[in-house]
This record gives C-alpha cells, sequence and structure tokens, in this order.
C-alpha cells in the first residue's frame, strides 16, 4: 500500500484526504459556476439528500453497500500485488448465483422458509462471484496471464452470458422484458425499514436492506483476513515483495487464488444488494458500473477497509445526492453528477499525491521551527 | 613508441566518500589491445565509463587521436571515435538487428532509404571484418555471441576508433570466446584500438598487447605483455593481504585434519582429496555434487559445482562477482533448481527433479541469509515483527489456528533486537526505516534464532557500517563454534580472508581452486580468481 514516508501518519491518513477533497469540491464549485449556478447552495443541496431525510440517509447507505463490496474485491487482490478490474463481472455473476438459488427453489422446492432460502442465496452469489475470479486468478497464476487482461475479458462475458440466459433460458415467458420470473415471497433479504418496523420504530420504505449488515461484516472480515491472519501474512508478504515471499517459501499460485476467490467472493455479494434486496428477480445491467467505481473507492480508500468505508460512504453521498440535485435542480442534469464525481476520482484518487510535496516540506518547516523554539 | 589513441591523465573521480578513480594515468597505443584488469570495484569500470561520457571525471584531461577532448555523453564520445560494448547488451529485443543498428542513429527522414544505405555499409563492413550477423533477425531469437557482434559492428558502424569492452566473454561459450578473440585480432589488424576490461588473466595474456592493473582506484601495474606473467598480474591485482581467519579458529580446537588436507588447487585429484578427508573429520552436514544451472539464455552459471560443508568450519566462497556466486546460494537454498547435480542435507538427498525448496531447508534447519538484502530478506512496507518472522510464520509458535499471534511475533523481534543490537529497538518500526547494518542484523538475528546447523550467507556486510562488520562477523564465528557450518559469499576479499577457515574461489561457474586459510596468498587468489587454473 502506498504509504507516503515523508509525512506524519496523522497527516498522510487524515488531513492529505481531506484537503485532496477540498480540491476537489472547490474545482467542482468553478463548474458549477460556469453553467451559470450557484455553488453553495447546490453542494449544500447535495449533502441534504443524502443526508438531510431518513429516506436520503437510507438511500445513501444503499448504495454505501454495493460500494463496500466493489472497493474490499479490488483492496484484497490489490495487496496480493493483482489488480482486480472483474468486480463488474463478479458482481454480475453474484446476482445470478443469488437468482439460481431463488428460482431453483421456486422451480422445484416451492416454500421453503426464508432462513433457509436467503442464506443459501448469499452463499449462491459469492460461489459464483468467486468462480468467476477464480479463472482468471488460475491463468495468472499457472500460466501467467495478466489479470487486468483477463479481468476485463471476464466482465464482457459475464455481460453475453447473462444475456444469453436471460434472452434463452430464464426469462420469463409471456412478457417482452429481459427479466427472469419474480421470486417467491421467501425469498427476499429483509428491508431495514421492516426490521425497524419489527421493533416499533417507523422508517420510510427504501431499498436499503440487512444486506448493509453482511457490508459490516465483510469489512471486519477483510480487515482480520489481510492483517490478523495468517493467510492474510502470506498474501501480502507476496503482494509487496514476491522475491521475498519466494524465499520465504510462500507458493504465489495459492496467494493469487485466495485473493482472486475472496475478492471475487466479495464482489458477488452486490448480487445480494441488488437482486436478493431490491428487485426480488434476475435482471441484466443490475451492477450498472458499481464494479468499476470499486477501483475508484479502494484507491480512495488507500486500500484500507477502513478507507474504503469512509470512501463508499463518500459515494453513496455523491450518487444519492446527485440523483436528488438532477431532479431539483433545473439544468443541473445527471452528467453533472457524474463530473462531480470524477473530480473526486481525479483529485483524491489518481492526484492524491500532488499535494504531498508542498505538505511535506511545510511539515519540515514546522517541526524544526518548533525544535528550535522559533515559529515560522 | 606508436601514435597515442588515448591518453587520459591524472583522472579523479569520487561517488560521495569513495574515491573511485585516484589520479590515473592511461596511455593507450593507437591499434593495440589494451587489457585492464583489476578486482570489483578496482575503479576500472569507472575509468571507461568517463571515457565513454557516462560519468564525468572531476578533475584530468582525455585525448584522443592526439586531441584534447571533452566527453560529456555517449553522443560525444562517438563524435571522438570512440565505442563501447557493454557488459549487458544495450538492444531492444523486440526489433531486428539492423533496425538496432539505426536506433539513436536515425535521420528524420527518409527512413526507408538510410535503412538501404545502413544495411549496404554493415554488409561491407560484414565483408572485411568477419564479424556475422543477420540483420533481418529479431535480437531476441539471436544467440548470445551473435548479440554481441551486433553490438560491436553498431560501434563500428558509427566510425569508433577506439573500441572499449567490458567483460566482453562473461556471458559467452568457450567457442563462442575463441570466435570473439578472432574477430578482435582482426579488429587490431585493421587499425581499430581495443581497450578490454575483464579480471581474466587467461584472456589478457592470450589477446593483448598491454595490460594495466588497477587496485583500490589506482593503476598498480602498467606493462607490455611480453614482459609479464599471470603471477605477476595476479599479485598486482589483489595486493598484500593478511589472512585472519585460521588465527580467529585456532582458538577453538585442536587439529582437525583441515590444516594438513592435502589441497591441490583444481586439479584433477580435488575429488578424491575431499573424500578422504571426510574420513577423518566429522560427517558433512551438506554435500553438493556436479551442481550445474544454466541462465535462461543458457549459458551455464554453475558448471559442476562440488562442495562439502562440515560442522564447525567458515567456508569462505572468493570470487569475482557474477561467476556464479548467488546462483551458487540460490541452488543451494532451494531457490533456484539445477539442471543436473545432486545435493544432501543431513542424510537427505535431493536430486534435480526433487529439489529441496526453501520450506524444506528451513525444516532441515539450513539457514540463508540472501544477498539481495532489500528484496528477498525483508520485505521493506512491513513492520519489523513482521520481517523478523519472514520464513518461519507458519510455525506454531507464531500461529494458534488460522490467527498470527501478533503478541509472540513482536516478542521474538524485541529479543533479537536485544541479543543483536538493532537500532532502533523498535518493533513496530517499517523494515525500510532501518539502516542496512541494522537491517542485516536482524535479517542475521532471524536466521540465527531458529538455531540452524547450517547456515548460506550472502554478501554478509554490504551496505553495513563498518560498526556492525565486526558484530556480524563475530556471530557467525559462534555459530561455527557452536558446532554449526557457514558457506559465506562475499565480493570482498578482506572479509573471507578474515573469517573464512577455508576458501573455495569461483570462476565462470566453476570451483577454480580450494585453499585452506593458511595457503590463502595473494598470488595464489589471484591466479584462481583470474581464471588461470585449467
Amino acid at each position: 500500500m502506498s504509504t507516503n514516508a515523508s509525512l506524519p501518519r496523522w497527516m498522510d491518513l487524515l488531513l492529505l484526504p481531506l484537503m485532496n477533497l477540498a480540491l476537489a469540491m472547490a474545482v467542482a464549485s468553478a463548474v458549477v459556476w460556469a453553467i451559470g449556478l450557484e455553488p453553495g447552495p447546490v453542494i449544500g443541496l447535495l449533502f441534504k439528500g443524502a443526508w438531510g431525510s431518513a429516506s436520503g440517509i437510507s438511500y445513501t447507505l444503499y448504495y454505501t453497500t454495493t460500494f463496500v463490496f466493489t472497493g474490499l474485491a479490488v483492496a484484497v487482490a490489490f495487496h496480493a500485488g493483482l489488480f482486480n478490474i472483474g468486480g463488474e463481472g463478479q458482481a454480475a455473476m453474484g446476482g445470478l448465483g443469488t437468482g439460481l438459488v431463488a428460482l431453483a427453489a421456486l422451480q422445484w422446492m416451492p416454500g421453503l422458509p426464508a432462513t433457509i432460502l436467503v442464506p443459501a442465496m448469499v452463499l449462491g452469489a459469492m460461489l459464483f462471484g468467486a468462480a468467476w475470479a477464480a479463472v482468471p486468478g488460475a491463468l495468472q497464476a499457472w500460466r501467467g496471464s495478466h489479470v487486468v487482461i483477463t479481468t476485463i475479458m471476464f466482465n464482457f462475458l459475464a455481460a453475453a452470458l447473462m444475456g444469453y440466459l436471460l434472452v434463452e433460458v430464464l426469462k420469463e415467458p409471456g412478457t417482452m422484458d429481459l427479466q427472469s420470473r419474480a421470486f417467491e415471497p421467501a425469498a427476499r433479504m429483509p428491508g431495514v425499514h421492516e426490521c425497524l418496523l419489527a421493533l416499533g420504530v417507523d422508517w420510510p420504505a427504501t431499498p436499503l436492506n440487512l444486506t448493509a449488515v453482511l457490508a459490516v461484516l465483510a469489512i471486519a472480515a477483510a480487515w482480520w483476513l489481510l492483517w490478523k491472519s495468517r493467510s492474510g501474512y502470506d498474501l501480502r508478504a507476496s503482494g509487496h515483495a514476491p522475491a521475498a515471499a519466494q524465499y520465504a517459501g510462500i507458493d504465489p499460485r495459492r496467494q493469487v487464488m485466495l485473493a482472486m476467490l475472496v475478492s471475487g467472493a466479495f464482489a458477488g455479494l452486490v448480487g445480494v444488494n441488488e437482486i436478493a434486496g431490491v428487485h426480488q428477480r434476475l435482471l441484466p445491467d443490475f451492477v450498472a458500473g458499481a464494479g468499476f467505481a470499486g477501483i475508484a473507492v479502494s484507491l480512495i480508500g488507500r486500500n484500507h477497509p477502513l478507507g474504503i468505508t469512509l470512501a463508499s460512504l463518500l459515494f453513496g453521498t455523491l450518487y444519492q445526492g446527485g440523483a436528488e440535485l438532477a431532479f431539483e435542480v433545473p439544468g443541473f442534469s445527471r452528467d453533472m453528477v457524474f463530473t462531480l464525481q470524477g473530480l473526486i476520482v481525479l483529485f483524491a484518487g489518481a492526484l492524491s499525491t500532488v499535494l504531498v510535496g508542498p505538505l511535506a516540506r511545510l511539515h519540515r518547516r514546522w517541526s524544526s521551527g518548533a525544535a528550535q523554539g522559533v515559529w515560522p | 613508441m606508436t601514435a597515442c589513441a588515448v591518453r587520459m591523465r591524472g583522472i579523479h573521480k569520487r561517488f560521495g566518500a569513495v574515491h573511485a578513480n585516484r589520479g590515473v594515468n592511461l596511455t593507450v597505443a593507437a591499434g593495440s589491445v589494451h587489457g585492464i584488469v583489476g578486482e570489483n570495484g578496482a575503479g576500472k569500470s569507472t575509468l571507461m565509463s568517463i571515457l565513454y561520457g557516462f560519468y564525468q571525471a572531476d578533475e584530468g584531461s582525455i585525448e584522443v587521436d592526439g586531441r584534447e577532448v571533452r566527453i560529456r555523453d555517449s553522443r560525444e564520445a562517438m563524435a571522438a571515435g570512440v565505442g563501447m560494448v557493454h557488459q549487458h547488451f544495450m538492444l531492444v529485443d523486440t526489433m531486428s538487428a539492423l533496425d538496432n543498428m539505426l536506433l539513436g542513429a536515425e535521420p528524420t527522414w527518409r527512413l526507408h532509404s538510410a535503412r538501404a544505405e545502413l544495411r549496404r555499409r554493415l554488409c561491407a563492413l560484414m565483408e572485411q571484418t568477419g564479424l556475422q550477423v543477420r540483420l533481418d533477425v529479431a535480437v531476441e531469437d539471436l544467440p548470445v555471441g551473435e548479440r554481441q557482434r551486433l553490438e560491436i559492428l553498431k560501434a563500428l558502424v558509427r566510425g569508433a576508433k577506439v573500441l572499449i569492452l567490458d567483460e566482453p566473454t562473461a556471458v559467452l561459450t568457450p567457442d563462442e570466446t575463441t570466435a570473439l578473440f578472432a574477430a578482435l585480432r582482426g579488429l587490431r589488424e585493421r587499425g581499430t584500438t581495443l581497450l578490454l576490461i575483464t579480471h581474466k588473466l587467461k584472456e589478457i595474456m592470450s589477446l593483448c598487447d598491454r595490460v594495466t592493473v588497477m587496485r583500490a582506484g589506482e593503476v598498480v601495474l602498467e606493462r607490455e605483455i611480453a614482459q609479464t606473467n599471470i603471477d605477476d598480474l595476479a599479485q598486482a591485482m589483489v595486493g598484500r593481504r593478511v589472512a585472519t581467519g585460521r588465527r580467529a579458529a585456532a582458538t577453538d580446537d585442536g587439529p582437525r585434519g583441515t590444516a594438513h588436507r592435502p589441497m591441490p588447487a583444481g586439479g584433477p585429484h580435488r575429488e578424491d582429496a575431499a573424500v578422504g578427508a571426510t574420513e577423518v573429520t566429522p560427517g558433512p552436514l551438506m554435500k553438493a555434487e556436479g551442481l550445474r544451472w544454466l541462465d535462461p539464455l543458457g549459458v551455464p552459471r554453475l558448471d559442476g559445482v562440488s562442495l562439502v560443508l562440515r560442522p564447525g568450519e567458515i567456508v569462505g566462497v572468493a570470487g569475482v562477482s557474477g561467476n556464479g556466486q548467488t546462483e551458487l546460494l540460490d541452488v543451494l537454498s532451494g531457490l533456484k533448481v539445477p539442471t543436473e547435480g545432486r545435493l544432501s542435507v543431513d542424510g537427505e538427498g535431493f536430486s534435480p527433479a526433487l529439489w529441496i525448496t526453501p520450506a524444506r531447508a528451513r525444516e532441515l534447519r539450513v539457514a540463508h541469509v540472501p544477498e539481495d538484502r532489500l528484496h528477498r530478506a525483508l520485505v521493506l512496507p512491513f513492520a519489523a515483527w513482521e520481517s523478523a518472522v519472514l520464513g518461519y510464520q507458519q510455525q506454531q509458535r507464531f500461529g494458534r489456528w488460522a490467527w498470527m499471534r501478533r503478541s509472540a511475533m513482536r516478542a521474538a523481534t524485541a529479543e533479537m533486537m536485544d541479543l543483536y543490537d538493532v537500532r532502533p529497538r523498535n518493533p513496530d518500526l517499517r523494515s525500510s526505516k532501518f539502516s542496512g547494518g541494522n537491517q542485516q542484523k536482524l535479517v542475521l538475528a532471524r536466521e540465527a534464532q531458529a538455531g540452524p546447523r547450517v547456515m548460506l550467507v550472502g554478501q554478509p556486510t554490504r551496505g553495513v557500517d563498518i560498526g556492525a562488520i565486526e558484530f556480524i562477523h563475530a556471530r557467525l564465528r559462534a555459530h561455527r563454534d557452536a558446532g554449526g557450518a557457514v558457506l559465506v559469499v562475499s565480493s570482498e576479499l578482506d572479509e573471507i580472508l578474515a573469517i573464512s577457515d577455508r576458501v573455495i574461489v569461483m570462476n565462470a561457474g566453476r570451483v577454480a581452486g580450494e585453499l585452506p586459510i593458511e595457503d590463502c596468498h595473494e598470488a595464489a587468489l589471484g591466479r584462481l580468481m583470474g581464471g588461470a587454473v585449467h
């Protein structure tokens, strides 16, 4: 993981991302101003739309859940020295796994209780996601084919496979829509508002569902795997220093497979959030670019589960707040929302080290001044 | 004397604290072959890099063909008529031989006719010199010898009258070497001046007209070949050394046979002598026979190396770097699998089909301190406590089921840091933040604390501050005194002589000779390092 050695830890992990974010916001404001709108109210409305109401918060957290999964899918592979660009396809396959479990139950075992069906759907999603990542992983480990290339190809293969299945095999009879039959009512991840209602709290109905709890567990699991487990040690050693890993008797092929399987399983959980949590039927294109957004999330979150949580919240905010803006402000289209996201990726991700030099110089002057008892 | 092709006067060059060239004077007669020999770090490569414009001298002047020149880069060197063939070829693998020659000299316009023109000139040049290269074959498909001819032609076609060859035979097979020398003699007859950098004294004697020997940045000898011999050159190259390893060893035990064992340097009876010796000494901890390893280009880097490590001895592997020492360590520690050979460790035998692995080596109590500390011995972004268990991280003491026992790892690291005086004593500091000496002490602590019987140590004190060198040597001696065996590979001859009980000299992937420490006289070592035996 890239850490800037010239800065103290708190600057590197806290101040720098905040400054990058501020820079992105400043440039975004200039763009908003350039198209003839007041930047202040627009940005205010963005945050209000995301965090200003119970329903807004729920939507934000629902988007955040998806980004946590795709972000972790990139980060775990990254620690093993692999760049997994296949989150999109792995997430789609996760949806297929979830959907196939639900449709199989509908076909052959109707009436299964949710306590069996829902965990089975979660497992199905993780298995399919992991299997879809395992093939590029195996090609990398044994044949040396670069995962960057193969995972991109597997995104297209996943899209093609989903299209084929929904047109030829799983299509709901008697409709023109590209979708499967609706699942049984039991084949559904319960919504958060239902659970809150059961506890006596009144909460608006939104797509936010219990998959969010899985996201929290996934963050903890990734953190445990990478830094607390024996497998994580081998995985990181092999990612940071392949020669040292070989010297330590670590089999690089095992690490590639482990990282890709775990990454794919995380990405697959997107399918639970969308298919089992919201649509209750199999759809094509339900991932809608979230897999690629996961790359930005992981980049901004510095490939750390905690950072990914924060970056996912940021992206969730932008998605929900942006949708609100496009709805509320005339002349502010969906494209402007993407522009904002792009600027944040640019400043907080791609250009994240631009401010390191100036900050380090400033810090050196400060600390040397403090040592001499002179304030600059 | 005939006209001077090159005259370098009073050349000084410093790299920080290192004084690489100290007032070097060099005069090369036109149309001659001039050899420059010296150990690693003697300053010969620096001197040639100055002539080729890769470095600038701090002081001194350069004349080429009687005219004083300033050479600031390779373009100016070329313009002055100086060409260089690097040890590692500067070629684009995927381009054809012809395009490689055009590269860097290509015209802005009319590339096609320039290529045709170059082809005509090259064909004529190949005819004259006898250096044949298939011009339309991609470089990656050319054998090494042909790539080298391509480099020579590239320099000649650009008008080089003085050609510098840096270790030209290091990558060649014996047949290719013979062919190269024939071609070089042809070039000399055409009037090209050749500067040959090498450590192989035999080559100097067979090819050169005159030789300059460098040591520690200075010229220590300059002679006509007819007026010198290999022994003189070897002695000048190595200088007067004091062997101290034996003296340190003599304090701990009685006669062990090694001191009196006849060890003819690399003679045909060497094998028998070693076998006979095992009867009077304890059984070997490690025994390797006939190790052979080929690099990806098919050049043998290890060629029939055999060695025996017995309890209670430090065996030093001397030699100019790049003669197979690195590969020897890698093969013995399981990082590389040889194409031929046998290995037995503690009675367990290995063959290339089922070679020892790094993990198995550790189980058999063979520890390895790798040469490449920064990439192999440590994981730089890891905290010290993580690097301090590298290779042993899966042991029971460091884990419980799937969990790492981080507290046990930290405690073990703190103990290593205390025992080996690693500073700062902070197990949470990143491995990259320690100085070279402290990194090395941490690696050594890790390997020694694992309780090995055999330690394979590469460059134990490279990049290590002076204070730590004695400490590291003392630790290696302590391991030997406790009945372990140590194999030390070092490019520092002083280090080999300071700690070894027995010295193996490697040259061109072979064991050129094996000497007990008291027979390590400068002339003998220099001869062996220069490949004078066989």
